[in-house]
């Protein structure tokens, strides 16, 4: 079988100490529009999952009419699998604030705030020094920018763009109905352009670089690279920056450990892909896209309990404001429950799949939308694991 | 900025509403029901129950109906079979959290959940029943309200009803995921928080996780037993609201039938707060007047103005809690049912050869609060609990309806005597502006012994529902004793609903204002939108009760509390004159500094 070679990129940690002065300093000799360009050419969408153009995001919140806008950076990695964040805040954080200071002046914000999440907190002495050092920096260059840090508060519902901003704004975090959208009325009712941390990381090398740069990597509808967090029965755990685009059979033949039964694409949200499947899938977005967790499980793991882990999980970081999403979780983990200790019939997952599709449908935000991905895609591949 | 309409088509039909309108806005313009339970039309959007959830053409996922803004060329589908499965199973979900013992349940058949899971013909069995596990607790400590969690479909109704509409913000979420709910402060019961017992909560909750204590078992004992005389006083506002809970159009005045009912029910006597509304104007209006002069004659600094209103208990447990510095602003007067109350163990009894161990005094009120009120410890100086029970309308209404009693055929009947004759300006009490027309009317009159300037006694500036009013009246050919008062602007305000009152006070408190005299009603609308009143509620509902209530201050003889011949009389024979010696021991009250939490 042939195996091409899987892309590996070196654009995130990437790291000649100039970042912030030579990137900056070209941004700010170019136009604004010309930057958001560069950005919509580039196709670089969100990297935290969601995947909308990071360009289109920015040119919507420009063309708002508003003397106050914000940058939010959302660092609130709060993914089951993701840890890929961490790992870019501690080793290149200057380029994380670069990005921040590029959509600044993309979209006219004077403000930016990055928003860390609570287990995270052992970063904070380090991003405050080098966050006071940057703002500096942007004041030596007259550049009327300055970022801030706001620390979580530790739920994984805070990581959904509405509810980050609820929580920043001293609120209970819980999503907001959408529209209006962030781009129209963000933190504090304001125009706000929120981006991942890795998002804004490439939003600095594409200024760096140019688009083409990045647009070497990746596919038509996936550009470029991603960082990957790797993690499960695999022999090399960690991070890795890669080319999106390739099938899940070359990860797996480059990470898995030879006896890899599933990959759980996108965290404990994202979609589980078995092995009969590997082939055919793509990891970006024509395929299975990811916000970075690629989670390998071999033979020896029971598809029952990753999936009761996940709604256990689920159930209790539902905000529990809506009804499908709240209600739910509880009823697909007690459900599946019920069925493994047959107090139900196996019929009784089809009515669980309903379910799933309910909330889909119908679940406030992408929490609750999104719990259908892993359970329906593992108990249609693994339904003999939840039955017996 | 010109709003402009947007167009679009719900169910293939076209529409256009102004921009800014919901789904929900847009379907009930063709008259497309579209369920709903968060959704209120008194609060701001939550779109948390979803089951307004309706289909859009080309979205992957469903909208909700109340939070969806329209958009131009939106094609809508509000019953397409996605919708309809969706739909069903949100209400299939509510129930698997929800205790559906709708047989022991005092909503049960004013559910809107019952009424849904009715409409959807939901099967409960779809799902696990979850409500079995959560080992939820009845709060039932407050006299007023109880909180029953395992009803609760977190609609925060009540959330958003104690923050927007009261500023009180007793109620809040806790917890996450499976464990929310909502709760108070520290998870203390509702009766040792902020709550002020309004009860605007309940008049919102769609369910019943929130409901009035009810007495209504314990005035039927009473009732029965020959040993003891049961005197029921009734609110204005009761007036325009009963029908409602028995069949009847809003906005229906039903006093002649209600004292009929009570009557059958087997009450011994059936009064009306009314009279004591009338004796809180000569109280109130001859504090106002004291107040005045102390102030502005004998420059007095101890004496505090504005006077404010202290017939809305919510009211009074709020400026407790919230505003403890303004406390010496507060009336002295009891509120009308606290009149009442002492003088029915006092006057009443000693006319009526009663002993007053043996009346048991029950009050027909629109509001929860009262609840609260009566059981006060200053509340007792008849040497007795001064009022024993208080009902709300609601209650009323299911006695009239567990008496079997055929409310509609009723012939209308009189208040039984004494303390049975009221007037216009007693009825008025139960509208926002109301206690300040009374007022007028007759401090006015006292003062100039002139009628008020305005067109048949009709008093309009603080008429409405505007959250504050503000209202001017220029004093000029005064009396010989009042002619301090000569050529004063006698400046009032006028706020009901919390949330205005606490602008108000906060105005107040930071001297940004300056009035004479301010009527406070914690409840919208007034006691015609009390929290006791029949569900459901909103400012049409609102609107038509006020329509009556002046309807009937318009149709009564005297209009004018002083002229009231029975209040005339109890100061004549037992109380001497406005505030007395006699009258201050029984009609007049204190209070107390809360903590704000």
């Amino acid at each position: 079988m042939e195996n091409t070679r899987l892309h590996k990129v070196d654009l995130i940690f990437e790291n000649d100490g100039t970042c912030a002065t030579t990137v900056l300093d070209k941004v700010l000799s170019r136009k604004p529009e010309d930057i958001i360009n560069d950005m919509i050419d580039s196709g670089l969408k969100g990297r935290g999952g969601a995947g909308f153009l990071t360009g289109l995001k920015w040119k919507f919140t420009r063309n708002e009419d508003s003397d106050v806008k914000y940058v939010v950076c959302n660092a609130d990695e709060g993914e089951p699998g993701t840890f890929k964040d961490r790992e870019i805040l501690d080793k290149v954080p200057e380029k994380v604030f670069t990005g921040m200071a590029i959509a600044g002046y993309a979209i006219g914000a004077k403000e930016g705030i990055l928003y860390l999440r609570a287990e995270y907190n052992f970063l904070l002495p380090k991003l405050e020094r080098m966050m006071n050092e940057f703002n500096k920096a942007l004041q030596a260059k007259k550049l009327d920018f300055t970022i801030d840090i706001r620390s979580g508060s530790g739920a994984y519902i805070c990581g959904e763009e509405s509810a980050l901003f609820e929580s920043i704004e001293g609120k209970r975090g819980e999503p907001r109905n959408k529209p209006p959208y962030p781009t129209v009325s963000g933190l504090f009712g304001k125009p706000t352009v929120i981006n991942n941390v890795e998002t804004l990381v490439y939003a600095t090398m594409i200024s760096k670089y140019g688009p083409d740069r990045f647009k070497e990597f990746g596919t038509k509808d996936s550009r470029g690279s991603k960082v990957f967090s790797i993690s499960g029965d695999t022999p090399n755990a960690g991070i890795y920056e890669l080319g999106l685009g390739m099938s899940v059979q070359q990860f797996v033949d480059e990470f898995g450990d030879g006896d890899t039964k599933a990959v759980q694409i996108g965290g404990a949200s994202g979609m589980c892909v078995p092995r009969k499947k590997f082939n055919d899938t793509i990891i970006g977005y024509e395929g299975v896209p990811t916000g970075g967790s690629m989670m390998l499980f071999n033979s020896s793991r029971s598809m029952y309990n990753v999936l009761h882990d996940y709604l256990d999980f689920f159930a209790e970081e539902s905000c529990g404001q809506c009804t499908p999403c709240r209600v739910g979780c509880q009823q697909l983990l007690k459900g599946i429950e019920a069925v493994k200790n047959k107090n139900k019939t196996p019929d009784y997952l089809e009515n669980l799949k309903k379910l799933a599709e309910t909330m889909k449908l119908s679940a406030k935000c992408g929490l609750g939308q999104s719990v259908a991905n892993p359970f329906i895609s593992i108990v249609d591949n693994f339904r003999e694991e939840i039955i017996y | 900025m010109a709003k402009y309409e947007v167009n679009l088509k719900i169910n293939d039909i076209p529409v256009s509403v102004e921009e800014g309108s919901t789904i929900l806005d847009a379907a009930k313009k063709l008259n497309f029901r579209v369920p709903t339970l968060c959704h209120h039309p008194d609060l701001c959007v939550a779109g948390n129950c979803r089951v307004c959830v309706v289909e859009q053409k080309g979205a992957r996922a469903l909208a909700a109906a109340c939070a969806t803004p329209v958009s131009e060329g939106m094609e809508i589908f509000t019953n397409s079979a996605k919708v309809r499965t969706a739909r069903k199973n949100i209400i299939e979900l509510l129930l698997s959290e929800h205790n559906s013992e709708c047989t022991n349940c005092y909503k049960n058949g004013k559910c809107e959940l019952q009424e849904l899971a009715h409409e959807y013909r939901v099967n409960e069995n779809n799902y696990l029943k979850l409500i079995l596990n959560k080992g939820y607790t009845i709060d039932d400590l407050s006299p007023a309200i109880i909180k029953d969690d395992s009803k609760c479909i977190r609609c925060q109704r009540c959330v958003r009803t104690c923050a927007e509409l009261q500023h009180v913000s007793a109620l809040a979420v806790g917890y996450k995921g499976d464990h929310q709910k909502i709760t108070t402060f520290f998870e203390k019961p509702m009766h040792s928080v902020v709550c002020t017992n309004c009860g605007q909560c309940i008049n919102r909750c769609p369910t019943g996780a929130l409901i009035e204590k009810n007495y209504i078992d314990q005035v039927w004992d009473c009732i029965n037993d020959p040993n003891l005389h049961v005197v029921v006083q009734t609110a204005p506002a009761v007036r325009v609201g009963l029908g409602e809970d028995l069949g009847l159009d809003t906005g229906h005045r039903v006093t002649g039938k209600m004292v009929a009912a009570m009557k059958r029910i087997g009450f011994d006597s059936v009064l009306d707060t009314d009279f004591t509304a009338d004796l809180t104007i000569m109280e109130e209006g001859t504090e106002l007047l004291t107040r005045l002069k102390k102030v502005l004659v004998e420059q007095d600094t101890n004496t505090a103005l504005p006077m404010m209103t202290s017939c809305s208990p919510g009211w009074i447990k709020f400026i407790e809690h919230k505003f403890p510095k303004l406390l010496d602003n507060l009336s002295t007067c009891k509120s009308p049912q606290q009149m009442f109350g002492s003088l029915a163990k006092t006057y009443f009894a000693q006319k009526k050869g009663l002993k007053a161990d043996k009346v048991v005094s029950v009050s027909i009120m629109p509001c929860t609060a009262k609840k609260f009120e009566a059981n006060r410890p200053e509340m007792r100086a008849s040497g007795y609990q001064d009022v024993d029970y208080v009902l709300t309308t609601r209650e009323l209404a299911m006695m009239i309806r567990q008496a079997g009693v055929d409310f509609n055929e009723l012939p209308d009947e009189k208040y039984d005597s004494i303390m049975g004759e009221s007037t216009g300006a007693a009825v008025i009490f139960g509208a926002t502006g109301g206690v300040m027309e009374a007022a007028l009317r007759t401090a006015y009159e006292i003062v100039t012994g002139r009628e008020v300037p305005f067109q048949n006694l009709d008093i309009v500036p603080v008429r409405g529902f505007e959250g504050i009013k503000e209202a001017k009246v220029q004093i000029t050919g005064v009396k010989p004793e009042w002619s301090f008062l000569e050529g004063a602007e006698l400046s009032c305000a006028i706020a009901h609903g919390l949330t205005n009152a606490n602008t108000l006070m906060k105005a107040v408190s930071e001297g940004k204002v300056s009035y004479h005299f301010i009527e406070i009603m914690a409840c919208p609308g007034g006691c015609l939108g009390g929290g006791g009143q029949p569900i459901p509620t909103n400012e049409d509902i609102r609107r038509k009760r006020m329509e009556a209530i002046y309807d009937e201050d318009t149709h009564m003889e005297i209009r004018k509390s002083h002229e009231n011949p029975e209040v005339i009389a109890i100061y004549e024979e037992f109380l001497g004159h406005p505030n007395s010696h006699k009258a201050h021991e029984l009609l007049h009250t204190h209070y107390h500094p809360r903590k704000n939490y």
